[in-house]
């Protein structure tokens, strides 16, 4: 466990010290910024376009962090060596790469807060006041970590066995593909034959970002269930648990010649 | 050290000059090509295919879909121009992609149903786009207010106008003012059944006095409107066969004939030397079109909103007609 939290800790010193971090969520506040002036030539929606460029902005990015320092995070350390290092400490294989999934996440977890401050913020300014239909804001968020839990856990599955490059491009197809996943199950029940089971298990392979993607409802006040708070919450631990595991599963055998 | 400043002025310069520059020959280009600006084009012209872009961030694209259509609306309306080709298209795409957009519909219809220059002079559109948020939210009494005065104000079919007020009066939550309203429609249509009917049901159901007196002037008026052009024909077939206008009703009611010679406040109906029927005293009925002196203008008297009237109920209750 202490190995664990050691190699988190590191991943998230590491982790913070990256400018591209801090690039990226200067312009997510920009942005949140900018939509008082899509307010400004609009009518109507002042605070919707808020909720909606606020959030799509922390999601975005936060999935732009996740799979550029996630995709880096066993690789650059194999190309570097260092890994020789970390293993030679009574640091498991397995051990490691939790580690570096905590460390990722837990930068993410940060940087979701203070993007998160910078929009309530925003909206605060811009309403002069927050209502109590800006708690299901905060649920909006809580499924935005979900979303990073999952892109976080991909990138480092596929930084466990493939180049920096390959695994950016394979995470973020993964993460177009979620956004679809409903209609990827949809395919799959209208389908026959070995093309409705090739789909279907497509389908439920795919990570279900669909389902984690309340932008809309919440820029209109609509409530959420609180089943789907919690069906959405253990599956997106499930989820990353499985593609951990792959992950482990994979490094435990990889050679670092 | 001379020399290294010497390059960092330099290079300040050129930086400098060259942006002026470029900016300069963007400006010289929009002035080529101000006849074949592509504002005019949809760059995506399918939701469908925005939706799969948007990956999922429908309602964001669908507000900056609304805002170009805000924008699309006051470009050609500040220009006074007649022609608003691609106003529908892109309310038609920001409602697909958000359909909970009360926005779009309602200001949306509005910019279609005007009259050029002060809209697209498309009511028929402005209709359908409202039929659409109807569909998606049967539940927005708003939006049957919407579509009824798009009926009545811009395409005169105060019967359909007057049946989608009353459906929107039966949304639970509408405002009261949707069956007051579908009452009027229905009068300025011509359906005085209905109207009548309407009327009646507002005075029954309605607890606000000045919901129930404004219902009281409407029924009134609706008599009047009924009575006057019996009588003036019943005038005429007296003058036809006597050869003269009747002195007084008594005259006519001597010949057997039964009519109402009364207003619904008693008072008698005047006939004029023309031959026209008129009522004692216009101003105790404001909404009537008939029996009015020539050259009367009437004073404007609105029709009582609950939201204006307040909800306090008073203890003299208005008497129905």
């Amino acid at each position: 466990m202490r190995s664990i939290l050691l190699v988190a800790f590191n991943t998230f010193r590491e982790a913070v010290r990256d400018r591209v971090l801090y690039n990226l969520i200067v312009f997510a506040l920009l942005l949140i910024g900018a939509s008082f002036l899509v307010g400004q030539i609009s009518i109507g929606i002042e605070r919707q376009v808020l909720i909606s460029l606020g959030l799509t902005a922390i999601s975005l990015f936060g999935v732009v962090i996740a799979v550029f320092i996630g995709v880096g995070l066993v690789s650059k350390e194999i190309e570097k060596r260092t890994i020789y290092t970390v293993l030679t400490r009574p640091v498991r294989r397995w051990q490691f790469i939790v580690g570096k999934f905590f460390g990722l996440f837990g930068t993410l977890v940060v940087n979701t807060f203070f993007m998160a401050i910078g929009f309530f913020a925003a909206l605060a300014l811009q309403a002069h006041r927050l209502q109590w239909a800006d708690g299901w804001l905060v649920v909006a968020l809580w499924f935005i970590v979900l979303e990073f839990v999952i892109i976080t856990a991909l990138a480092l599955l596929f930084s466990s066995f493939s180049t920096p490059l390959e695994s950016a491009v394979f995470a973020f197809v993964l993460f177009i593909i979620g956004t679809f996943s409903e209609d990827l199950r949809e395919f799959a029940q209208a389908a026959h034959g070995l093309t409705r089971i090739v789909a279907s298990g497509a389908a439920y392979l795919v990570p279900n970002l669909a389902a984690l993607n309340v932008v809309g409802r919440v820029a209109h006040d609509q409530a959420l269930p609180p089943s789907l708070i919690f069906y959405n919450t253990i599956y997106a631990a499930l989820y990353a648990t499985a593609a951990v595991a792959a992950a482990v599963l994979i490094f435990e055998r990889r050679d670092m010649k | 050290m001379l020399k290294k400043r010497g390059i960092t002025v330099v290079a300040f310069a050129v930086l400098a000059v060259s942006l002026a520059a470029s900016a300069l020959i963007v400006h010289l280009v929009d002035r080529m090509s101000a006849d074949t600006r592509l504002e005019d084009v949809l760059y995506l012209p399918s939701a469908r295919v925005l939706k799969r872009v948007s990956l999922g961030y429908n309602t964001l694209v669908a507000d900056l879909y609304w805002t170009r259509a805000v924008q699309y609306f006051g470009s050609k309306h500040h220009s006074r121009s007649s022609r608003y080709d691609l106003l529908y298209s892109l309310l038609d795409i920001t409602t697909d992609l958000d359909p909970r957009l009360l926005v779009a519909y309602q200001f949306g219809s509005i910019f279609l149903a005007q009259s050029p220059p002060e809209g697209a002079g498309q009511p028929l559109l402005a209709a359908k786009l409202v039929e659409k948020g109807i569909r998606h939210d049967p539940e927005n009494w708003k939006l049957y207010y919407n579509l009824g005065w798009i009926l009545a104000s811009e395409m005169k079919d105060y019967q359909a106008a007057s049946k989608v007020f009353e459906r929107g009066s039966k949304v639970p939550g509408a405002n009261p003012a949707m069956g007051v309203l579908a009452a009027t429609t229905a009068q300025h249509g011509g359906d005085v059944a209905t109207a009548r009917l309407m009327w009646t049901q507002i005075y029954e159901t309605t607890e606000n006095t000045a919901i129930r007196a404004n219902a009281i002037k409407r029924l009134q008026a609706l008599r009047v409107d009924t009575d006057i052009p019996q009588l003036e024909q019943s005038l005429k077939q007296f003058q036809e066969a006597i050869g003269r206008l009747p002195r007084s009703w008594a005259e006519m009611q001597a010949t057997g004939w039964r009519g109402p010679t009364v207003d619904p406040l008693g008072s008698p109906y005047l006939i004029m030397p023309d031959g026209h029927v008129e009522v004692a005293d216009p101003e105790e009925f404001p909404f009537i079109t008939r029996g009015l002196p020539p050259g009367y203008k009437p004073p404007f008297t609105p029709d009582i909103s609950p939201a204006l009237a307040g909800n306090s109920q008073q203890n003299s209750q208005p008497q129905k007609p």
